[in-house]
């Protein structure tokens, strides 16, 4: 060993900048780490995450799609059945990989594989953890919207270069399911409490607007799945696959922008409950 | 380097830390040494920063390791109780991105990772992964990871549990040469032998709270006698014999397995048991080790 100090006593200084405790800017060693990971661990993960909504459009794209012939697109003019629901499938997919991301494997990586705890011993502060984690997901998400936007254009379900703007904004509508989820995952202490996080996303998934109009609910149904934030990210995403835009295009990014901040804010307020106990 | 004054940690009406103080100078090797559960690793926990404490002070090189997690860790290496190895990564691949964790640069990594492999003498095992591993082998490396950022402060979390005799052996060795270079070392066990060979200093931790403190010798000679005599009856008779050898030593231990005599000369106490017309299924005088000082001081063995 080189190492040698002789008995000195070592005083350091500490800092104080703003999240010291928290943060030492080195989220990226968090990134570096996860993308080793992936590269040495079998990619069937990756490719099953690909394929879920890929079945999805094909099935009911192509299948349903037969029966159910056209309907009027965001901006009125009719579109297929499967150019319908292709973009709420890229939003249901965003969802599905940010939130899994978010809850399943933090919880997991927390308390089973400790993967968190030898990180939390290093320079590493939780924050570094949680933002290396988040960008880890909306890179996969990217890689997926990528996948299936690609999918959607073998198909010939894009009508415009500007659906393109799809594969972003699906990463930010994962940003705001990957920030609250976290957050959320720092309250949950058993498998049992987890399995909540897929009792909401089941319903969230087969009502918000994504395989039928709204307008067939009743006002007041209507209302509360408007509330929810999977609705917008299907309406947004629809909105941008045909390029009929207008301000309800701002509300619904809005949404997102919003749901971001307090996600990002909730989960650094619970961070320490998340990962330090 | 350390100094902690009334030390707590409670989880709801559980205390499993009841207010402990002590300070470790630079380059000693300081042990906890206490039954399970006795909060020796909720203290290492806290001294990493990673537990939060209810209440008390706790300052690591000057710096309160919650208001500095960061900073403190960054001279900090950690071996927990639990190896928590990254075993989707191979094993030269731990300590680099280990390394990253601290924000060293690839072009030290490199270097020092070899040298690591080579201490923890894992060198030949460098591209293999983590699980194909045996147990002393992922003890080694998880305290070869704990030596990449070159800490001043080593905190082992019962280091050896779970190893066969040699593999415990080669680890207090590099254990020793770390003392030697100067790092210092802060150590849980419940094995005494561990505690004698490896600490300047000792606590003895029960419930929470400091029972003793002092080197292994000091404890001893202030805790127990110079030599126990240890006799077995059967399981039947060791606790009804007991009144029998009343007198004999400076002080009798009935225990379900064991008598244990306390005494100056333990020779000259069998001599004595002999003399009573009693006679033990086995005998065996021996010196007093800290699990006596344990047993005095709590009424309780430490490995249940």
């Amino acid at each position: 060993m080189t190492t040698g100090f002789p008995g000195r006593e070592l005083r350091l200084e500490g800092s104080t900048r703003p999240l010291a405790a928290l943060y030492s800017r080195n989220a990226k060693a968090v990134i570096a780490r996860g993308l080793l990971a992936t590269r040495s661990s079998n990619g069937l993960v990756l490719v099953s995450g690909f394929f879920e909504p890929v079945l999805y459009l094909l099935s009911m794209g192509i299948g349903l799609g037969a029966l159910v012939g056209e309907l009027d697109g965001p901006d009125g003019r009719p579109i297929s059945y499967a150019a319908y629901i292709a973009p709420a499938l890229l939003a249901v997919s965003a969802m599905n990989g940010a939130v899994y991301d978010s809850t399943w494997n933090v919880f997991f990586k927390m308390n089973f594989a400790k993967l968190y705890q030898g990180m939390l011993y290093t320079s590493l502060g939780p924050l570094d953890v949680a933002i290396g984690e988040i960008f880890l997901a909306l890179l996969r998400g990217a890689l997926y919207a990528t996948g299936f936007t690609t999918v959607m254009a073998l198909m010939g379900l894009l009508t415009t270069p500007v659906a393109l703007l799809m594969i972003p904004v699906s990463v930010v509508i994962a940003f705001g399911f990957a920030s609250f989820g976290m957050a959320i995952t720092s309250f949950m202490k058993t498998f049992q409490q987890m399995e909540w996080v897929n009792f909401v996303m089941l319903p969230m998934f087969l009502f918000s607007a994504t395989f039928y109009p709204l307008s067939v609910y009743p006002q007041g149904i209507q209302w509360f799945i408007q509330a929810l934030p999977l609705w917008h990210g299907v309406e947004l995403l629809r909105q941008i696959s045909v390029a009929s835009f207008g301000p309800a295009t701002l509300i619904h990014l809005g949404y997102f922008v919003i749901m971001i901040a307090v996600g990002m804010l909730l989960t650094t307020l619970r961070l320490r409950k998340l990962f330090l106990k | 380097m350390i100094s902690a004054q009334r030390l707590s940690k409670h989880y709801g009406d559980f205390r499993a830390v009841d207010g402990i103080s002590f300070d470790v100078p630079a380059g000693e090797a300081f042990g906890l040494l206490g039954p399970n559960g006795a909060g020796k690793s909720t203290t290492m926990r806290m001294i990493g920063g990673v537990s939060q404490r209810t209440s008390g002070q706790l300052t690591i090189m000057g710096l309160d390791p919650e208001e500095h997690g960061p900073e403190v860790r960054a001279h900090l290496g950690v071996v927990p109780q639990q190896d928590n190895l990254d075993e989707e990564l191979r094993v030269r691949d731990n300590l680099i991105v280990y390394g990253r964790y601290f924000g060293l640069p690839m072009s030290y990594l490199g270097p020092k990772a070899d040298e690591l492999l080579e201490f923890a003498q894992l060198t030949d095992k460098a591209s293999a992964k983590v699980d194909a591993l045996s147990g002393g082998m992922k003890r080694r490396l998880t305290i070869a990871r704990s030596l990449i950022n070159e800490p001043r402060i080593l905190l082992l979390d019962e280091p050896t549990t779970g190893l066969d005799p040699q593999a415990r052996h080669i680890l207090w060795d590099r254990l020793f040469r770390l003392k030697e270079a100067g790092v210092t070392l802060i150590l849980t066990t419940h094995y005494m032998d561990e505690a004698e060979q490896l600490c300047d200093r000792l606590v003895v931790v029960d419930k929470g709270q400091i029972m003793a403190e002092g080197s292994p010798a000091q404890l001893i000679r202030d805790h127990s006698t110079r030599e126990v005599l240890e006799l077995r009856f059967g399981s039947e008779r060791n606790t009804t014999v007991a009144a029998e050898l009343q007198g004999i030593g400076e002080r009798l231990e009935p225990l379900p397995d064991r008598v244990l005599i306390y005494a100056r000369d333990g020779e000259a106490a069998l001599e004595e048991v002999s003399a009573r017309g009693l006679k033990p299924l086995t005998s065996l005088v021996r010196r007093s080790s800290l699990e006596d000082v344990f047993l005095r001081l709590t009424g309780r063995s430490l490995v249940d």
